[in-house]
């Protein structure tokens, strides 16, 4: 590589934020393991992320030592659950710099999370006095686009189907970048909502979304931004990005499975209507009708995933400990490094973006025309773990006309020898199916 | 966990070069001839298999498909097994075969019924790649039975 001196007084690469790699592995339990006599190389933290032991710990410190039902005790147990719970959200709230922490809905995860939000309008359609910004009906338009996973597909392909709306969505380009060529005719008018992923799980495609924001708000349509990939790998801040909502899910995050977030403006939770109803999101109850807590326990029905939400804000503690910009910075390191060494495979096609710019640590491939099962179980045998297979994503399959793909994904925990063991693993598959 | 039991040499070749590839139309225009496309939603792979039969002898099994080498070679295997056999006696391979699948490596094949088919054995010890070698079978059950022929125990995979 050749290198470019940064006049100085200019920011140089030094100045970026770093940690010890070693260190943040140490604190990752399963990263010790064997598999198939090799060292685990975990490839596969888009899927989902390991644990640190600060996580593991908080998980079962709860379990072992606050253990109670929250939001309905006066007990001292009660108390110190719900003070935990609530913690955890505001700890929540700050990671991602929302004005209240009343804005955090905790969840099972992303896809409960878009589902609150598709019914949300559902159900305000059905009510005369809902308000007008989440009726639908014919002739209205929900716009996604062609990158989303399945679970930023399929709810709105239900509500369009539930009220009559119509779905359209903004193409990829060969770069797989999102085509915001026809911006102006997705988004108009008729548009109630534009729902768009911020970082590809498959792509890795980190969407710039100013454009289409600023269009959004010119049409008074809402937008909601799918951050599953990137909540947990860039330094989010609501205020910042001008959504109107955002979700993401906590085991990508070093955190526990069966939590998630769902964060709205206040406005807009206060006047939503629920989705799921049950106890704790009350006001008062007769046999006749029933009104509604204000947000976001309007949106918590029945016990939540207490001890969950817990580890999660443990968490975000850890991973703020960190620092979100050197973790940023590691992932912008692998990436670069990542997409150079594949690229020195013969016959290996990348999908996606092939500079380690507008994108994150997420990378999907071919390997000649060997299918990705065999060419992740070649990987297993070494130790690799990739996924294979559409990764929730079939319409970006299709865009780029394979049945599936095989796909590396790093974190903080990532190092550029797995890497190289990646590569190597690569060559193995080529030798099996040559 | 040795990979080349799962890659065997008779799986690798009928994967590089499938015997009786391609959906083909009956000989005897007398023939029932019926298909059945099954996908893998998990992954993707897909096959379709079609049957040609006068409701005693299974005439034909053609096949096309995309996916692992482990489904696009059982589907070559199937063929070569089963075309032109009686359907009793075809199903009995079926029959075999599924439990073979199913034994998580516990069941000894016997070559004298299953052929080429024997080299799947190591596949069962691969929960998630059973799935894969029983794509085509499953499909090639649903098109007997459209075709009029057979039934073969329920598989649990």
């Amino acid at each position: 590589m050749t290198s470019i001196a940064i006049p100085s007084g200019m920011p140089q690469y030094d100045d970026a934020p770093r940690f010890d790699v070693a260190r943040v592995r140490a604190d990752f339990p399963i990263l010790d393991r064997e598999i198939n006599g090799h060292p685990l190389v975990y490839l596969d933290s888009a899927n989902t992320s390991h644990k640190p032991r600060q996580v593991l710990d908080v998980l079962g410190e709860h379990y072992a030592l606050h253990n109670a039902n929250v939001s309905r005790s006066v007990h001292t147990l009660g108390t110190e659950a719900t003070e935990a719970y609530e913690g955890a959200r505001a700890k929540i709230a700050a990671f991602i710099n929302a004005p209240s922490a009343d804005e955090v809905v905790f969840t099972k995860n992303s896809t409960e999370a878009i589902n609150i939000v598709a019914y949300a309008f559902s159900n305000a359609s059905l009510r005369p006095d809902g308000d007008p910004r989440f009726r639908l009906g014919p002739g209205d338009e929900v716009v996604i686009s062609e990158m989303e996973h399945h679970s930023n597909i399929v709810p709105w392909q239900l509500l369009c189907e539930r009220t009559g709306a119509t779905l359209r969505w903004f193409p990829v380009t060969d770069q797989g970048r999102l085509d915001e060529s026809g911006l102006e005719d997705l988004v108009t008018e008729r548009t109630k909502i534009v729902s768009l992923v911020h970082m590809s799980n498959i792509l890795g495609t980190v969407n710039a979304t100013s454009r289409i924001t600023a269009r959004v708000r010119e049409v008074g349509a809402l937008l909601l931004l799918d951050c599953s990939q990137s909540v947990p790998h860039l330094p989010i801040d609501v205020v910042d990005l001008d959504a109107d909502y955002i979700v993401f899910t906590g085991h990508k995050m070093c955190g526990p499975t069966g939590i998630g977030v769902l964060w709205g403006r206040g406005e807009l939770l206060a006047v939503m209507p629920p989705v799921f109803g049950g106890g704790s999101m009350i006001e008062t109850v007769t046999m006749a009708r029933s009104t509604f807590a204000a947000p976001p326990a309007r949106f918590e029905a029945g016990t939540p995933p207490i001890a969950e939400a817990v580890a999660l804000g443990a968490a975000v503690d850890y991973l703020t400990g960190i620092g979100m910009r050197a973790i940023q910075w590691h992932e912008k390191e692998l990436t670069a490094y990542a997409l150079d060494a594949l690229g020195s495979v013969p016959d290996l096609r990348i999908f996606g973006p092939t500079v380690p710019v507008g994108r994150g640590g997420t990378i999907s491939f071919a390997l000649g025309d060997v299918h990705p099962h065999d060419v992740g179980q070649v990987l297993d045998s070494l130790g690799v773990q990739v996924r294979v297979g559409h990764h929730c994503a079939k319409p970006v399959c299709s865009r780029f006309g394979v049945p599936a793909m095989t796909r590396a994904s790093f974190y903080l925990y990532t190092t550029t020898e797995e890497i190289d063991a990646l590569v190597a693993g690569l060559e193995q598959v080529r030798k099996v199916f040559d | 966990m040795q990979l080349d039991q799962l890659y065997q040499e008779i799986i690798l070749d009928h994967y590089k070069h499938p015997h009786g590839r391609g959906l083909r139309d009956a000989d005897d225009p007398g023939d029932r001839v019926a298909e059945a496309h099954h996908v893998n939603p998990t992954c993707g792979d897909e096959v379709t298999i079609r049957v040609a039969t006068d409701g005693t002898v299974l005439h034909d099994i053609s096949y096309d498909g995309m996916g692992c080498s482990i489904s696009q070679a059982s589907a070559s295997v199937l063929h070569e097994l089963l075309r032109g056999r009686g359907t009793g006696e075809a199903f009995e391979v079926h029959e075999a075969f599924v439990e073979l699948m199913s034994g998580r490596g516990q069941v000894t094949p016997d070559e004298d019924v299953l052929g080429d088919g024997v080299a799947f054995a190591g596949v069962a010890r691969y929960p998630a790649r059973v799935k894969c070698a029983l794509l085509p079978w499953m499909a090639f059950k649903d098109a007997a039975a459209r075709a009029g022929v057979g039934v073969s125990p329920e598989v649990k995979a």
